[in-house]
């Protein structure tokens, strides 16, 4: 007998929906799982279908390719399985397990494509877990989704091309913007911008955001060094130094954030082997140039296997479905496929450009003070992980995970995850590479001790 | 070759049960080389449920449950750590008037052990712990039994040992093992080479293969524990659980989470396992059952190992019938992080004295090398059962 055909997409944004799209003009019919209630991913999250925000004020520059990605994915809904509302929470071999509204189930899979997204690169600052403070994803969403903003007068700080968007993001929206701290220096702007120009529609976006910011009289600091959040009940506002001294700012909400860290939970516990990127300063799952991982049969795409951005997200969703459909005998436009390759690869040269301009923050565990909060859900200092480091010896981040509970919380390590690798890998004198990651383990996210489990689906 | 050593004692294996002998043979003065494939206690010892308990052990065990339960006494005078152990009273729950039977039976034969077992039933049961859900029709307390955090007190054996003088070599994985008339040479994948007259095997579920060397091959195979944690919880389990006949196990720490066991996961390779959704399932579904109390809670980590079973699910601890020198300590079928500590003294003792005050005759390994008393011709199936 042949083995049953049935291919799954996990995700709804930009990644998933080209790649749905994809298969469907091949005649496929994937199933296609997504978290969220309605598609469009994060970056293109739609609003509840109550609120009439139009799409020029949710997305900006963006709301041409949000509307083109809303309209590929609507137009193709009655030949796909869409699944919303699902969280894929564990997966073995050829099964993946789902969660709906208190109902787990089993969706087999012939072939996946994983485009599980990003979220905000965390690194904590003193009093991030003020009430007012939010990450700058998260401030997007609040706009977005729920048509709110995270305060009346609020700073953006951190750094990343997030910042300025978001920023203007809120500005457009009739939000008082403070100011936006940069913590990258200008300088590094200039010294990118050369590099930067290859993509000079995504380069000249960039440049509107903080122009149209300083032009709407919107402070905008660069070479920041947050010093901490005033405010113990709630956020009053923010204190900062840079290289003229200390300043201070009266908000009532921050939203913070230094670019992008992708969802990989999926890809590790489904065996894919993971290769460190010195530029994201990450261990990602390793991809060819069509986004075919290290196991058989399972694509990635979009920023879950590394950032690359929407536009790219939307390339390499439709690449990785022609390679599904070539890998399975049909024939597929090669002439596409190379051109999307292409396009990727350019995107690869600017992303270089954009850690220039906006860097990491390198020295931030060297400043993070003893008693800086890096865990949240378990409530765990920079001070403890040092003292496990010095008086345990642990050398490897999960060996600090069983020794402080770092990671061991809500999040698993997926807000806390990259400021405790910052910190050990400062602490034992490693590099961030040798540290190495978080095993993922089941669930991706929690889940509620009371489901019922639907009958398992049979195979196609 | 870039490195050799040379020590009274080498032992393979950093767990508990090599980390406790090589803190006990320091205090004795033996010089000791301890050899680890991966991180100290990164496996079954530090990656089991937690459970300190004596009571449902076999009676042949007891002694040495006896003997470690003082040692867990005085851990933190031990290993530098109170390792979040807490005697809170270990309850095993009957789900049947059978099951009560049958620990009514278990009292009855382990009288004189000092576990003190209480059985309560009916009305009682439910007033005194008014947590617990209907399923339960009885239990039987040990009040002096509780639970540890493995993750802490395993590598502390081994760092407290690591302070007086034991030379603990982490991600060093033997390749070759020989013995050259009066002593044991090992050499490892990163160069080292160890000499030493006596040599314990505390490798875990992978000890099978030392004893196979040295013509002792024993039927021992690997199984998986599923376990899960929940999100801080407010305090209201103030006891580690234990069900009659198998099923599920738990605990709430001081954090407020509950740990929450049962049923087999499977092997991702030989090293790692996971729990599966089969089995995570099931524990959910008992769980509830028995602790109402979770039914809006969140599983927020699963997690699984490998531990060493062999078919009359006792361990083998002990001299080699083969071999002077080499001593044998595994297969402890989830249930050695209580006794861990006191096997660890009886080792240090076999290394010294030839023999130890705490009986361990019916661990030899010769029961499964020895065609005359073969016990597998009665092993049982390898039950679901309580693990630690």
């Amino acid at each position: 007998m042949k083995p049953a055909f049935n291919p799954v997409i996990v995700g709804a944004g930009p990644a998933g929906i080209r790649a749905a799209q994809t298969l469907v003009a091949h005649g496929v019919r994937p199933v296609v799982i997504d978290e969220a209630v309605t598609w469009g991913g994060q970056i293109y999250r739609q609003p509840p279908p109550n609120f009439q925000r139009p799409k020029t004020t949710l997305y900006g520059f963006e709301a041409k390719r949000a509307d083109a990605v809303h309209t590929a994915m609507a137009d193709i809904l009655d030949r796909i399985d869409y699944r919303p509302g699902t969280l894929v929470w564990n997966a073995e071999a050829g099964q993946l397990d789902v969660l709906h509204r208190e109902q787990t189930a089993t969706v087999p899979y012939s072939h996946l494509i994983v485009a599980t997204g990003a979220t905000d690169r965390v690194l904590p600052f003193p009093g991030w877990t003020t009430p007012g403070v939010f990450t700058l994803g998260g401030a997007q969403v609040a706009l977005k989704y729920q048509g709110c903003a995270i305060g009346s007068r609020v700073v953006f700080l951190g750094t990343g091309p997030l910042l300025y968007l978001v920023a203007y993001q809120y500005a457009k929206a009739g939000a008082e913007v403070a100011a936006v701290l940069d913590t990258a220096g200008f300088s590094a702007k200039l010294a990118a911008t050369p590099t930067m120009l290859r993509q000079p529609a995504l380069f000249a976006k960039g440049l509107y955001y903080l122009a149209w910011l300083r032009a709407h009289g919107v402070a905008v600091h660069h070479g920041v060094h947050p010093i901490r959040a005033l405010g113990t009940q709630r956020v009053t506002g923010v204190a900062w130094s840079d290289g003229r001294g200390r300043h201070e700012l009266a908000c009532d909400a921050i939203g913070f954030g230094y670019a992008l860290r992708s969802e990989t939970q999926l890809a590790d516990i489904l065996g894919c082997r993971f290769a460190f990127d010195p530029l994201q300063r990450a261990y990602l799952p390793e991809r060819d140039a069509a986004g075919r991982s290290s196991v058989a049969n399972l694509y990635l795409a979009g920023d879950g296997a590394g950032i690359m951005g929407a536009d790219a997200a939307e390339w390499a969703g439709e690449r990785a479905a022609l390679a599904l459909l070539s890998d399975t005998g049909m024939a597929v436009n090669d002439v596409r496929a190379a051109m999307l390759e292409r396009r990727l690869a350019r995107i690869v040269k600017f992303r270089s450009g954009l850690e220039q301009a906006f860097p990491f923050p390198a020295d931030w565990a060297a400043h993070a003070d003893d008693d800086l909060l890096i865990c949240r859900c378990e409530e765990i200092t920079a001070g403890e992980l040092r003292s496990a480091v010095k008086n345990a010896g642990a050398s490897e981040l999960n060996r600090l995970k069983a020794l402080t509970r770092v990671g061991m919380g809500r999040c698993q390590g997926r807000v806390c995850g990259i400021a405790a690798t910052e910190i050990l890998a400062h602490a034992s004198g490693q590099t961030l590479q040798t540290v190495g990651r978080l095993r993922s383990q089941a669930p991706i996210k929690p889940i509620p001790f009371a489901v019922t489990d639907v009958v398992q689906e049979e195979r196609a | 070759m870039s490195e050799r050593l040379v020590s009274d004692v080498a032992i393979i294996g950093a767990g508990i049960v090599g980390a406790s002998a090589a803190l006990a043979l320091r205090r004795m003065g033996l010089t000791v080389v301890v050899l680890e494939r991966d991180f100290c206690g990164s496996h079954s010892s530090g990656v089991n449920y937690g459970g300190v308990r004596r009571q449902g052990r076999p009676l042949t065990q007891q002694p040495l449950a006896q003997r470690a339960h003082g040692i867990w006494g005085r851990l933190p005078e031990l290993i530098g750590i109170d390792g979040e152990y807490v005697r809170s009273g270990h309850l095993k729950i009957a789900r049947s008037e059978a099951d009560l039977a049958a620990l009514e039976l278990y009292r009855e034969h382990s009288k004189g052990f000092g576990l003190d077992l209480d059985i309560i039933s009916g009305n009682a049961l439910h007033a005194r712990w008014p947590w617990l859900g209907a399923r339960a029709v009885g239990g039987s307390l040990c009040p002096e039994d509780g639970h540890a955090n493995p993750r802490l007190v395993s590598p502390a054996f081994a760092h407290a040992a690591r302070r007086l003088g034991a030379d603990i070599r982490e991600k060093t994985r033997i390749d070759d093992i020989a013995h050259d008339g009066q002593c044991f040479v090992l050499h490892s994948d990163n160069g080292l080479e160890v000499r030493a007259p006596f040599l314990l095997n505390c490798a875990g579920a992978w000890a099978g293969t030392i004893a196979a060397q040295f013509g002792e091959a024993v039927p021992m195979v690997s199984a998986h524990p599923a376990m899960a944690v929940t999100e801080p919880l407010p305090l209201f389990m103030n006891l580690s659980l234990g069900v009659e006949g198998g099923g599920i196990y738990g605990r709430q720490v001081a954090r407020g989470n509950c740990v929450i066991g049962g049923g087999r996961g499977y092997a991702l390779d030989d090293a790692r396992a996971r729990p599966g959704r089969s089995a995570i399932s099931s524990v959910l579904q008992q769980a509830v059952e028995l602790l109402p109390a979770l039914r809006n809670a969140h599983i927020i980590r699963t997690w699984s190992g490998t531990e060493g079973y062999l078919p009359d699910r006792e361990p083998v601890i002990g001299f080699s019938s083969t071999t002077a020198g080499l001593i044998h300590a595994f297969g402890f079928a989830g249930a050695g992080f209580q006794i861990g500590p006191a096997v660890g003294e009886v080792l240090a003792e076999l290394v010294r004295d030839g023999k130890s005050p705490t009986p361990i005759e019916a661990f030899s390994i010769t029961r499964f090398t020895d065609p005359s008393t073969n016990p597998l011709q009665h092993a049982k199936e390898l039950a679901i059962s309580t693990a630690d």
